[in-house]
């Protein structure tokens, strides 16, 4: 197959001088455009948003509050500790990185007992569930730490954060790998016959180019991380998530739970339909796969 | 044997598995760790049926089902699996009548555990969606040109050629999925469904050992994934063709 | 060299073909007549439409203006079947194409027990016969990320072949071969020439043209700009853009 797939890869304007292409068996993404699909989705939400809260307001019972005054008086809350999950993922996301690089570059190092330990590592906090980890973190960290005398607190969201880098870090330790594997072997050859030091050359030659290559996959990392904060609800720290449930409960009013509820997923989707969009397009760039 | 060994071992370390000599609490593990491999086991299979009845009509001439599929696609895709479970579990239920249970109370017509269900499939069966399209697009248009070339009708052509293909291509990406639809059954603890971590929390709140049940707990999904991995891996074996690499 | 054996019937007869990609003219008032048992050698630069040309007569490119019959019909009418006209037509790329997940047996099976559906012990039987022919007994249960390009392209020559087709399309063939591996395709091309197989060749391989045609169409810039027999073609072209483009490949 790989003879194949090298054929004529002369550049033309011809048509004919392309290789001849069968009309595909099914209809290229059905949709032309992104933005399109996008905006599509977000009509369609919106439409169905609209349509609950009318239906809400139409049944409630007895009738009260007008369905809309009462989501305008909770979405300003809603969207703070929606907000407040953007910050667990940002910081999250930075703890992660920071770790899994360092583990990703000890996967490929040249000591035995080290690459197989940061492999070890990576493969089992890859292969946990998200939500066992953080009850690990939550569970199992201290709520102070001393060192030097210095009393540092842990406080819940600290550990929260903790407790999510570490499928993080795992899963950037895996991409860093990856992308340093997808190196052609010669650029070691070529940068050890001109006398570069290994550490010269993973950090002057090879993680430059395989930068490029693990920005596609690292962002879908960080779009399926902001999604996953909302597990903190479920160990006790107040997000969008628990803000949401919270207001429900105030409310007792079961017909605004779908609209409420639509308000919240809308947040999250308005904030990473754009993110998986730019990464399909840097993929396509830069020719990778996530 | 076993119970004996953890047993002395709470006694002299005080490392307390209680899960592994005391009946009441394995019982529980238990029950957890098989409610968990059904949900698994049932998601898995929806959600593959979904991705292909997904990716069906994704390639058919209408329209306005090309444009569902695709919205479903991305919605599932780019919200939060916990938000899209307490959507179902809190929201849509309550949308649903309940039935009696037959002693005089009302239930919910579907249960925690089959919202749990129907959540992930969903869920599982967006991914898989893509995943089937990116393999069928990735079998070459060169070799369904010959097949065309040599009178395959388009139910052959895809029958004979293009699915045997696309299913190899897509297996790696596949396995991923289906890991982590694994992984995901978690957030069923939740909306309080007694899967393996629910399980887990009430003996470790009861027995106060979090320490002890909580390297259980990872190691039991580190094995459940492994056993996942070992079957997939299997597979992709058997259907591997010499001298060819997706 | 010409009349190796007899020359029946037309077989192939394009007219008047027009065959535009948007608004780039592709083929521009091709004419072309291949009789049965004939060797027709399409010769001429890349992008002067020889391809194309192949894939409008077995129907997988369809002709915007013009003609084309095949044994009788014709091949642009909407109301033909296209299958009955495929198995008419057997077609061989430069890039093999070979279905990878069937080994080389099963890969000269398949369309006959498929598409014709034929008795499974019969189409065994004559793929056996026509990889033996190819010169590839030694390789039925192989598959084709095992075989050589030329092993492969063989494989490809059979799975055409099983179809009993009238007419044998050879899309650069030859193209993607290294030059030792070329030699055993092109051998088995001329066997089957030498059989009395009808076949329309497009191809670089000149000497191959000369030795094996029995006439052959030079093309440029979607014209057919002259055609000949072999003998008169390499040695004494007309136009002054044939002499050209032999000059530069010869």
């Amino acid at each position: 197959m790989s003879k194949a797939a090298t054929h004529s890869k002369a550049s033309t304007d011809l048509p004919v001088l392309l290789p001849f292409r069968a009309p595909a068996p099914i209809s290229p993404s059905g949709l032309a455009s992104p933005m399109l699909l996008g905006g599509a989705t977000l009509a369609a939400f919106a439409i169905l948003f609209g349509a609950s809260l009318a239906l809400a307001q139409v049944t409630a019972r007895p009738p009260g509050e007008s369905a809309v005054t009462v989501l305008l008086r909770w979405a300003p809350l809603i969207f703070q500790g929606f907000l407040f999950n953007i910050l667990i993922s940002f910081l999250s996301m930075a703890l992660g990185s920071a770790v899994g690089v360092l583990v990703g570059i000890a996967q490929v190092s040249l000591v035995a007992p080290v690459r197989k330990l940061a492999w070890g590592l990576t493969q089992f906090f890859r292969n946990a569930p998200w939500l066992v980890l953080l009850f690990y973190a939550m569970f199992l960290l201290p709520f102070e730490f001393r060192v030097f005398g210095l009393t540092i607190a842990f406080p819940a969201w600290v550990k929260a954060i903790i407790g999510l880098a570490l499928p993080v870090a795992a899963n950037v330790s895996e991409i860093v790998r990856g992308g340093i594997r997808s190196i052609p072997s010669g650029q070691w050859e070529s940068a050890e016959a001109l006398a570069f030091t290994r550490r010269q050359t993973m950090w002057m030659i090879i993680l430059p180019q395989a930068f490029k290559r693990m920005i596609p996959p690292w962002m879908n990392l960080y779009a399926i991380l902001t999604m996953a904060t909302t597990l903190i609800s479920v160990v006790g720290i107040q997000d969008g998530l628990t803000i949401t449930r919270a207001a429900l409960v105030a409310e007792s009013r079961p017909e605004l739970m779908i609209p409420m509820y639509l308000l919240l997923l809308l947040m999250f989707f308005a904030y990473c339909y754009p993110i998986a969009r730019a990464t399909l397009a840097l993929e396509r760039r830069f020719n990778v796969k996530a | 044997m076993i119970a004996a060994f953890f047993e002395r071992l709470n006694e002299t370390s005080g490392l307390n598995f209680s899960v592994f000599y005391d009946a009441f609490d394995q019982s529980r593990f238990l029950t957890g760790l098989w409610t968990t491999t059904y949900i698994c086991v049932v998601s898995i299979i929806a959600s593959l049926a979904l991705g292909l009845l997904g990716t069906w009509v994704a390639g058919s001439q209408s329209r306005l089902g090309r444009l569902l599929v695709r919205g479903y696609v991305q919605f599932f895709r780019n919200t939060p699996p916990l938000v899209q479970l307490s959507f179902f579990y809190f929201a849509v239920a309550s949308l649903l009548p309940t039935v009696s249970d037959g002693f005089g109370g009302q239930s919910p017509l579907v249960s925690g555990t089959g919202w749990a269900i129907v959540a992930f499939s969903l869920f599982a069966g967006a991914f898989n969606v893509e995943i089937f399209r990116a393999g069928i697009e990735a079998v070459p248009s060169t070799t369904v040109e010959a097949a065309e070339s040599l009178g395959y009708t388009r139910l052959q052509l895809y029958i004979h050629v293009v699915l045997p293909l696309a299913f190899r291509i897509c297996l790696p990406a596949l396995n991923n999925n289906l890991i982590n639809l694994v992984k995901t059954t978690t957030l069923a603890y939740a909306i309080g469904v007694p899967e393996l971590l629910y399980a887990a929390s009430q003996i470790w709140s009861e027995v106060f050992n979090v320490r002890e049940m909580m390297n259980v707990l990872l190691v039991t999904y580190v094995a459940l994934v492994a056993v996942l991995v070992w079957v997939m891996g299997r597979w992709e074996r058997a259907l591997r063709i010499p001298g060819y690499s997706t | 060299m010409a009349s190796r054996h007899e020359l029946g019937e037309p077989v192939v007869v394009v007219e008047g073909v027009e065959k535009s990609f948007g608004a780039l003219k592709v083929l521009k008032d091709v004419a072309l007549t291949v009789r049965r048992g004939e060797t027709v050698c399409i010769i001429g630069p890349s992008g002067s439409g020889k391809s194309t040309l192949l894939r409008c007569i077995n129907g997988l490119v369809p002709i915007s203006k013009g003609s084309i019959k095949l044994a009788g019909r014709e091949v642009n009418d909407k109301n033909l079947d296209k299958l009955s006209l495929r198995r008419d037509v057997g077609i061989v790329f430069q890039q093999y194409n070979l279905f990878p997940h069937k080994n080389a047996l099963q890969n000269v099976m398949m369309a006959p027990i498929h598409v014709l559906k034929q008795d499974k012990a019969e189409v065994e039987a004559r793929a056996r016969k026509l990889l033996a022919k190819v010169g590839l007994s030694d390789k039925l249960s192989t598959y084709p990320g095992e075989l050589s390009g030329g092993q492969q392209q063989r494989v490809a020559i059979a799975r055409s072949l099983a179809m009993n087709p009238k007419v044998m399309l050879f899309d650069e063939v030859t193209a993607a071969l290294d030059p030792e591996t070329k030699k055993e395709v092109l051998v088995t091309i001329q066997d089957l020439a030498a059989e009395g197989m009808t076949c329309i060749l497009v191809t670089h391989e000149m000497g191959f043209a000369r030795e094996v045609a029995d006439h052959v169409y030079f093309t440029d810039g979607g014209l057919i700009v002259e055609h000949a027999a072999p003998a008169e073609l390499f040695g004494n072209p007309r136009e002054e853009r044939t002499k050209a483009f032999l000059d530069k490949v010869l």
